[in-house]
């Protein structure tokens, strides 16, 4: 079984529009939607949901103010500022590290798991799909995203589908590591802007960084050609393969608003190239 | 003698989903407050990919190792109990074999494991998370944070970038996308959140969660719809239908996407988009010193 | 000597669980006695990090000398390494048959992780 993720350094790059399409192109997959803090693959997937299951994310502290006895000594020993002049615990700063509960001399604290967000199982037209809801401003989405890439590789493996489609999040950090770790390929969907560049150039350093093959391809390539032959050029620098370049197309944003990928949605300049960068990304999936 | 201590409003511009303009709008309000003669602060807290330099510049910046502290442990003292292990609630030490393991990847330095060693055989070193840059650039006051790679958590990085000490009238947060633990980092403590948002399906979506986020944080906030086309309503009635404010919109024009591949700040590039940050900035900046001023009331 | 292989569950008769640090138990067994017993893992499967490292614990503290599993990520490689623990991976199949082919010496020791872990 081979796993897909398509990833972006910057934002609004284009990746979920590019893993919708390839959804419906690819054959025999299970969908994972790893981009669980701004989920937006389930929009133009219509998932049928069969199965819901609670996630909780850290834990947090709790002060038993019967108990305590303003003696101070969590707060002075707490690094995370999260306890306030009446005990009170803030919830944004608390790591859930447990510093206080352990040395409270009165055990008035105490860690308690949170509720953190939710996960589906759901039945779309194209096949099976993983996906979650993280509550706005909750932590831990990298536990979500390992839990959400987990369940699509068992749904894989138990309908023996052949590939698992992530759509992953953007950035390098801790949503991402978990989004990328171990996968066959990395589809990294840039555009043509010094922005798009720059984020390139990090999210391909962490795929070096964990030894994961990634392929390249340029979105809204015609808004800035020089810099698509930038873009280009740093990939033959890099040895990083180009899989395509896909034209700025309004029937983009159509689709979505129709709540389908654009591949489904027209035979336009974007869903063509789209489709050839399927074919390519698809055979470098068969080969690695 | 009394140093006269200088309240800074800080404005934060965040959206759930990325790519929307955040760095845009951030980049060129700092640029207008500035040029109106306001002291200005620009933080790009967007550490995992940072923005904002390429469109002010780097050059003469000065930069520091941002690091966290970690555990070493004193092998010559350490008698393998697993005290430290019980306190960690990360599994960045673990006692196996007769010793202590350390995984300072995992570890959240929180100081637990050195509290809990009875036989004082832990202390503390350091770990490099990435590094922080400021400098000076057309009269703005600019920094910013960038997260190692392969570093999986940028909340500490973000709070040095949030620590750049200045004596500001205005500062600006640029903020990651999203909606999770290095967004809250970014945006708590501001005096106002503006939420750039585009008038797709999932620009929508998105704005949704970020709401609900800045909501739970209690912050009051207000929308700027970025590629704004004549006549598309979405955006502005789901501001409506919720009674958010609608600070101001920018249009979408090729011209301007045009400028931001090329790095160039809009409101050097266009004389009308100079104009429209004037406006947008003038009404930002009234709503967000007044929030400012209630906050001090309180 | 006493070994561990990851396990579906809780007999020698049920399927070996491919991932170390996130599997389901342990069977853990005496191959000159042929006395075996479950240890179950369920807390480390839902682990927000450092499942691997944590599973390693657990079964150093059962005193098994060798872990038979499919994959062994670079955390737990490193505690159980740490712990004089050998680590043979490539499992298949029920955890009896693990056995047997332990026995026989057909199974692979691995000198260092053989997969990227799911957390940096």
């Amino acid at each position: 079984m081979k796993e897909l993720t398509i990833v972006s350094g910057k934002g609004g790059a284009g990746k979920t529009s590019v893993a919708a399409s390839f959804a419906a192109l690819a054959r025999d997959k299970a969908i994972a939607d790893c981009d669980v803090d701004a989920a937006d693959l389930h929009l133009v997937m219509e998932p049928a949901i069969k199965h819901r299951e609670p996630f909780s994310g850290g834990s947090k502290a709790e002060i038993n103010l019967e108990k305590c006895s303003s003696c101070g000594l969590c707060r002075t020993l707490c690094r995370f500022d999260a306890i306030d002049e009446d005990y009170k615990i803030d919830d944004f700063a608390c790591e859930g590290c447990g510093v206080c509960t352990d040395n409270c001399p009165e055990k008035a604290a105490l860690l308690i798991p949170r509720h953190a967000g939710e996960l589906f199982v759901s039945n779309t037209r194209n096949g099976p799909m993983v996906h979650a809801r993280l509550i706005p401003g909750e932590e831990n989405s990298g536990k979500l995203v390992s839990l959400v890439r987990s369940r699509a590789r068992e749904i894989a493996e138990n309908e023996k589908l052949g590939l698992v489609l992530i759509d992953g999040s953007p950035g390098i950090g801790c949503p991402v590591i978990a989004s990328v770790t171990g996968v066959s390929l990395l589809l990294i969907v840039t555009e043509p802007t010094l922005s798009g560049l720059h984020d390139l150039d990090r999210i391909a350093s962490l795929a070096a960084h964990f030894g994961i093959p990634s392929a390249v391809c340029v979105n809204k390539f015609d808004i800035n050609i020089e810099m698509t032959n930038s873009i280009e050029e740093y990939c033959a620098g890099k040895k990083l393969p180009v899989v395509g370049r896909i034209p700025y197309d309004t029937l983009v944003t159509k689709a979505q608003i129709a709540g389908v990928s654009v591949v489904e949605y027209s035979g336009g300049a974007a869903a063509l190239e789209v489709s050839r960068v399927w074919k390519k990304t698809n055979y470098m999936l068969e080969t690695c | 003698m009394k140093e006269e201590i200088r309240q800074t409003t800080t404005i934060a511009v965040a959206s759930g989903k990325g790519g929307t303009g955040k760095t845009t709008v951030a980049v060129n309000l700092a640029l207008t407050f500035s040029r109106a003669g306001k002291k200005t602060l620009l933080l790009d807290c967007d550490v995992e990919a940072p923005n904002a330099h390429i469109f002010l510049g780097t050059e003469g910046m000065e930069s520091s190792r941002v690091t966290v502290r970690v555990p070493v442990v004193d092998e010559s003292k350490c008698d393998g109990c697993g005290a430290c292990g019980k306190a960690c609630r990360f599994s960045a030490i673990v006692s196996l074999g007769g010793k202590a393991l350390t995984f300072p990847s995992l570890c959240h330095a929180c100081g637990g494991c050195v509290i809990a060693c009875p036989n004082k055989a832990i202390s503390e070193g350091e770990r490099e998370i990435g590094a922080a840059f400021r400098g000076m650039f057309h009269g703005v006051d600019f920094a910013y944070g960038k997260l190692r790679i392969g570093e999986a958590m940028s909340p500490p990085l973000i709070r040095v970038v949030k620590k750049f000490k200045s004596d500001a009238e205005l500062a600006i947060v640029d903020s990651p996308p999203g909606t999770s633990c290095p967004v809250v980092q970014s945006v708590r403590g501001s005096d106002y959140v503006a939420l750039v948002t585009e008038p797709t399906p999932f620009g929508l979506h998105d704005l949704k969660l970020a709401v609900e986020m800045i909501r739970e944080i209690g912050i009051p906030f207000g929308c700027i719809v970025n590629r704004a086309e004549a006549g598309d309503r979405l955006a502005h009635d789901f501001c409506l239908e919720n009674d958010i404010p609608v600070i101001g919109a920018i249009p979408d024009d090729r011209r301007a996407a045009e400028a931001y591949s090329r790095g160039i700040p809009l409101i050097d590039a266009l004389p009308d988009f100079k104009l429209l940050f004037e406006e947008l900035g003038g009404k930002l900046i009234e709503t967000a010193e007044a929030c400012a001023r209630k906050e001090v009331r309180r | 000597m006493k070994i561990a292989i990851t396990s579906k569950g809780n007999t020698v008769d049920s399927p070996v669980d491919p991932r170390f640090g996130r599997a389901a138990g342990f069977m853990v067994c005496d191959i000159d006695t042929g006395e075996c017993a479950y240890k179950d893992n369920a807390q480390n499967l839902s682990a927000s990090q450092g499942a691997g490292i944590q599973s390693a614990k657990n079964v150093a503290d059962s005193g098994v000398s060798a872990i038979v599993t499919g994959h062994c990520g670079p955390k737990a490689f490193s505690a159980l390494k740490a712990a004089g623990i050998k680590i043979y991976t490539g499992a298949e199949g029920t955890v009896a048959e693990n056995i047997e082919k332990f026995k026989a010496g057909s199974v692979k020791e691995i000198d260092n992780a053989d997969v990227e872990g799911h957390w940096s």
